[in-house]
């Protein structure tokens, strides 16, 4: 018996990865865009985790001589030493910005590690049991939903900021973890669409007649096939991520100095935008760069991992 | 008198005179000659069957017969279609689109996606009848409401201004021939008109694009894998295979005595209700040649059991059988060949 | 129809009702009060303070007094400025956050679905390039980025529009560039939505059925193809609409836009506590009833939704 459903299971998962991630996987790469979009995505990642490591100097070191010869202005991009130019406190713009990578996209993956957490497991149950269970937790969405986002997070931040999780890494898990709770929503109405078409199949059917658990059968059988879209989903979460997290350390949330979050440095360049603009355009830059590849990233993924475009060259 | 008018126009000319229609698709795998130099006739009034297995080329054909081939990747690589005496490829777009609706309606085969959603089954009979005749909203919408009655929906004008998803399977088909034959065309096509019905319902559709065909003296292309539609329905048939008409000619000659071992296969694989229990099922065996690169064989060489060597090298031409208008693409077949 | 309409609007009320006992409990949760920071108050005269304002009584009397005095429209004082009440500050702001939030959106449906139409009939020619580029200029740029580029060029540079002085249609200029801000990135996704949806209309089967009876390629355009591709784009409207009411606090902070949106950061660093729940309960029924509108209008679309 176990042989048989070990035997289905391995079957049908090695047929499936010759047709569904194959196929997927070749109209992925025949997408320039979106393989524009992985290799700025890789190479954001690379440099959030080598970052420290390549970095000029400590993004938090201030220059105070070199800041001096340049009349306490900051000081420009291409000057020796400072490859993208300092800030107004001799603080190197480049070690600064790879910081900025450094939580950005830490921010993008904690937020959908939280996501999933909570998402997934909601969603999931919804569907399987159905009935009471699915609609307390949907009413439990409902709500989760109906609050305002921003205001949640700018709430949760502030009022836990002097608390020891507040001040973990600067303030950033604190703005992450805020983020990550108020995002679950729609991966938990994905996760439960997906699950509820699925249960209807036959093959669940099947497996419940050889006597599969719940669990199994939900995580072996059911979330597998509905894998495309969550991940479609938490590619496409991640932009809004950064743009949150970007936005509220504009104006001063979450990421404390001498950190220095994209969205920070904005905040501190802005005064400086016309004289010495590089302490704008260079952050802003990097957000959109960041922003815009994670989106032709997942837009790819939505167009290869479409069912209705199998077979379709 | 209608009768004589006809009978005259018969003789004048034909409705539908296809020449050499060549149809490609071209893909990055490279090109599929979907439709390859396809000729043949239809008179007014008369039913023509377009009969062979998925991919063999049918349905392409009748959107060919319409320029609704998509383009990209189709194209109408060469040929001439004359109906009605017009030339069609050389009608510039707006000459065509007058043409459609008016002259030549188009069923399509699945009916739960054919018609769009949004909008009442009323409006979307009466649009043509607007477009190509000029009828006022309210002359459209008797129209449309006559038409509906006549498709065999009761109640057709209240039911007018009802969704199609308001309506099952068959009825939406029912619909789709109102829309086709809305503006009297003499030509209508029918890609697979009850493949996606209940075998019920099949019946009852055919027998309704029949009776109204007649009515209307509208000559019909009637396209099927279904060799017992065909029988029933058609005139004559042409058998289509790999992109290539293989045989033609009269329902009776061709039912009665295929001239081609495609034909016989596909008669043989007929279930029929005289077997002996437990007989297992009649194949051809193999697949349908690859249209990208089809090579100057006989395309049904492969698959053939009465195969001989001419047959791997050279493909036969469409040749006179027995019969008026009994034609065959074999070398075996032929008048002193090895078939009998 | 009209019964799902009560139902929904029914079920805002335990939603709201949640929703304030949460955000009155993390008010209450984070150390400090109105009083206890900034101005230099004796030990003494903050007690006082909190005396005069119930601020000492158990967490749960206090939410309750509020709840009360809420149902009667009160929505109580507010801590920072003495003088006026949470009603009279809100009441002064709401309309142009309003304002400001309509306009965003009426201009981001406006210029972004006839981008996405035009832009998916014009595959890949050059209409399509242009609405892509300016796509991914929106999803690039966040608001606070345009906010200052938009003044640095149009502002301190050409001095063609004014850094600030919002008031309404009194003052067009002024409007002008908080609305464009607010408003690219929804275009930008509305553009893209509509654009993709109706690249999948075009395949349709049913497109080829009109295209079969002859009909003008603009009728087929805007009879058939557009009704239908809208159909998708009318769900992403409720995020966006949520989207601008939560992000235009920012917008009005760089514009100094006189809406409510400005108190939000400075009132929950400043545990204003009236001023925090008023805008939480309205930002969340605002949010909810435009849902509610918007799968209404979905439902009014889309003939094959009915709801019982």
């Amino acid at each position: 018996m176990a042989n048989r459903t070990a035997a289905l299971e391995g079957g049908a998962a090695a047929r499936r990865s010759s047709s569904l991630w194959g196929d997927a996987w070749r109209r992925l790469i025949r997408n320039r865009l979106a393989v524009l979009g992985g290799i700025l995505v890789l190479t954001f990642l690379t440099l959030a985790l080598i970052g420290p490591l390549i970095a000029p100097y400590y993004y938090g070191q201030q220059h105070l001589e070199a800041l001096k010869a340049n009349n306490y202005r900051p000081i420009p991009p291409f000057s020796p030493g400072f490859l993208l130019g300092s800030d107004d406190l001799g603080r190197d713009l480049l070690s600064r910005l790879l910081d900025g990578a450094q939580i950005s996209m830490t921010v993008a993956f904690v937020v959908q590690a939280v996501v999933l957490l909570i998402g997934l497991p909601v969603g999931a149950a919804a569907a399987w049991y159905g009935g009471r269970v699915d609609t307390y937790l949907m009413r439990f969405t409902d709500v989760v939903y109906a609050f305002p986002d921003l205001l949640f997070i700018i709430l949760l931040s502030v009022s836990l900021a002097a608390t020891p999780i507040g001040e973990a890494m600067n303030g950033v898990l604190l703005v992450f973890i805020a983020i990550g709770l108020t995002s679950w929503v729609g991966m938990a109405r994905l996760v439960r669409g997906q699950l509820l078409s699925l249960k209807e199949q036959e093959f669940v059917e099947a497996a419940r007649a050889i006597g599969v658990s719940d669990f199994r059968i939900v995580t072996r059988h059911l979330l597998p096939n509905a894998m495309g879209p969550m991940i479609v989903a938490v590619t496409l979460g991640i932009p809004g991520a950064i743009l949150a997290e970007a936005t509220l350390a504009f104006i001063g949330i979450g990421a404390q100095a001498p950190r220095a979050s994209w969205g920070k440095l904005i905040a501190d360049g802005q005064q400086y935008v016309r004289s010495e603009p590089h302490l704008v355009v260079f952050p802003a830059l990097a957000v959109a760069i960041a922003l815009v590849s994670f989106t032709f990233l997942g837009d790819g993924l939505r167009d290869a991992l479409d069912p209705k475009l199998k077979g379709k060259q | 008198m209608a009768e004589q008018l006809r009978d005259s126009k018969r003789h004048a000319r034909k409705l539908l005179e296809v020449r050499n229609l060549s149809t490609a698709f071209f893909t990055r795998e490279g090109v599929v000659h979907a439709v390859d130099n396809v000729s043949f006739e239809l008179d007014y009034g008369e039913t023509l069957g377009l009969v062979g297995e998925s991919g063999c080329g049918k349905s392409v054909t009748a959107l060919s017969l319409t320029r609704l081939v998509a383009d990209p990747p189709g194209r109408i690589t060469s040929g001439e279609i004359i109906l009605d005496g017009i030339d069609v490829l050389k009608l510039s777009h707006e000459e065509m689109r007058l043409l459609r609706g008016k002259k030549i309606g188009f069923i399509f085969q699945d009916p739960m996606t054919s018609l769009n959603p949004t909008l009442p089954i009323g409006f979307q009979i009466a649009e043509s009848a607007r477009a190509h005749m000029g009828l006022s909203r309210k002359a459209a919408e008797d129209r449309a409401a006559e038409l509906l009655s006549k498709v065999g929906i009761p109640r057709s004008r209240e039911r007018l201004g009802d969704y199609p998803h308001q309506f099952s399977g068959g009825m939406r088909q029912r619909v789709m021939i109102a829309i086709a034959l809305a503006c009297d065309p003499m030509l209508l096509l029918a890609d697979e008109p009850t493949t996606a019905l209940d075998v019920t319902i099949q019946a009852q559709i055919l027998e309704l694009i029949r009776s109204l065909s007649s009515e209307f003296e509208t000559a019909v292309i009637l396209i099927t894998h279904d060799l017992g539609i065909a029988a029933g329905m058609c005139d004559r048939i042409n058998v289509m295979y790999a992109g290539r008409i293989v045989e033609t000619g009269k329902v009776d000659d061709i039912f009665e005595a295929p001239k081609m071992p495609y034909a016989w296969g596909l008669l043989d694989s007929l279930p029929r209700l005289d077997e002996v229990k437990g007989t297992r099922l009649r194949t051809i065996e193999g697949l349908p040649p690859d249209l990208i690169d089809p090579g100057a064989e006989c395309r049904f060489s492969p698959r053939c059991k009465y195969v001989r060597d001419r047959c791997r090298v050279e493909e036969p031409e469409l040749s006179a059988r027995g019969e008026e208008g009994h034609l065959a693409r074999c070398w075996g077949t032929e008048p002193g060949g090895w078939i009998q | 129809m009209l019964g799902y309409i009560v139902r929904r609007l029914l079920w805002i009320i335990p939603v709201l009702f949640v929703v304030s006992l949460i955000t009155f409990g993390m008010m209450h949760a984070a150390p400090g009060g109105p009083f206890s920071k900034e101005k230099p108050l004796t030990k003494h005269a903050v007690e006082l303070l909190n005396k005069r304002y119930h601020l000492d009584d158990p967490i749960p009397i206090q939410y309750l007094k509020w709840a009360g005095a809420m149902v009667t429209g009160d929505l109580g004082p507010s801590y920072r400025y003495p003088e006026r009440s949470v009603n009279d500050i809100v009441g002064d702001g709401i309309g142009t956050t309003f304002h400001l939030g309509i306009m965003a959106f009426l201009l981001s449906v406006i210029v972004g679905v006839p981008l996405g139409v035009i832009a998916a009939l014009r595959h890949n020619g050059i209409p399509d390039y242009v609405a892509t580029f300016i796509s991914v200029i929106g999803i690039a740029t966040p608001s606070f980025v345009a906010s200052i580029l938009l003044l640095v060029f149009f502002s301190v540079g050409l001095r063609w529009l004014p850094t600030h002085g919002w008031d309404g249609w009194a003052k067009p200029t002024a409007m002008i560039m908080p609305t464009v801000a607010l408003a690219l990135f929804p275009i930008a996704n509305i553009a893209r939505f509509t654009r993709a949806s109706m690249l999948e209309v075009t395949r349709k089967d049913y497109i080829r059925t009109a295209q079969s009876k002859g009909l003008k390629e603009r009728t087929i355009v805007t009879v058939h193809m557009i009704r239908n591709a809208l159909i998708p784009v009318v769900t992403i409207l409720g995020p966006i609409l949520a989207f601008l009411i939560t992000g235009s606090f920012i917008i009005e902070t760089i514009f100094s836009v006189p809406g409510i949106g400005r108190f939000y950061v400075q009132s929950i660093g400043q545990r204003d506590y009236g001023v925090i729940m008023a805008m939480t309960m309205l930002y969340a029924a605002a949010i909810a009833v435009l849902n509610l509108v918007v799968d209404v209008l979905y439902a009014y679309i889309d003939p094959r939704i009915r709801y019982s």
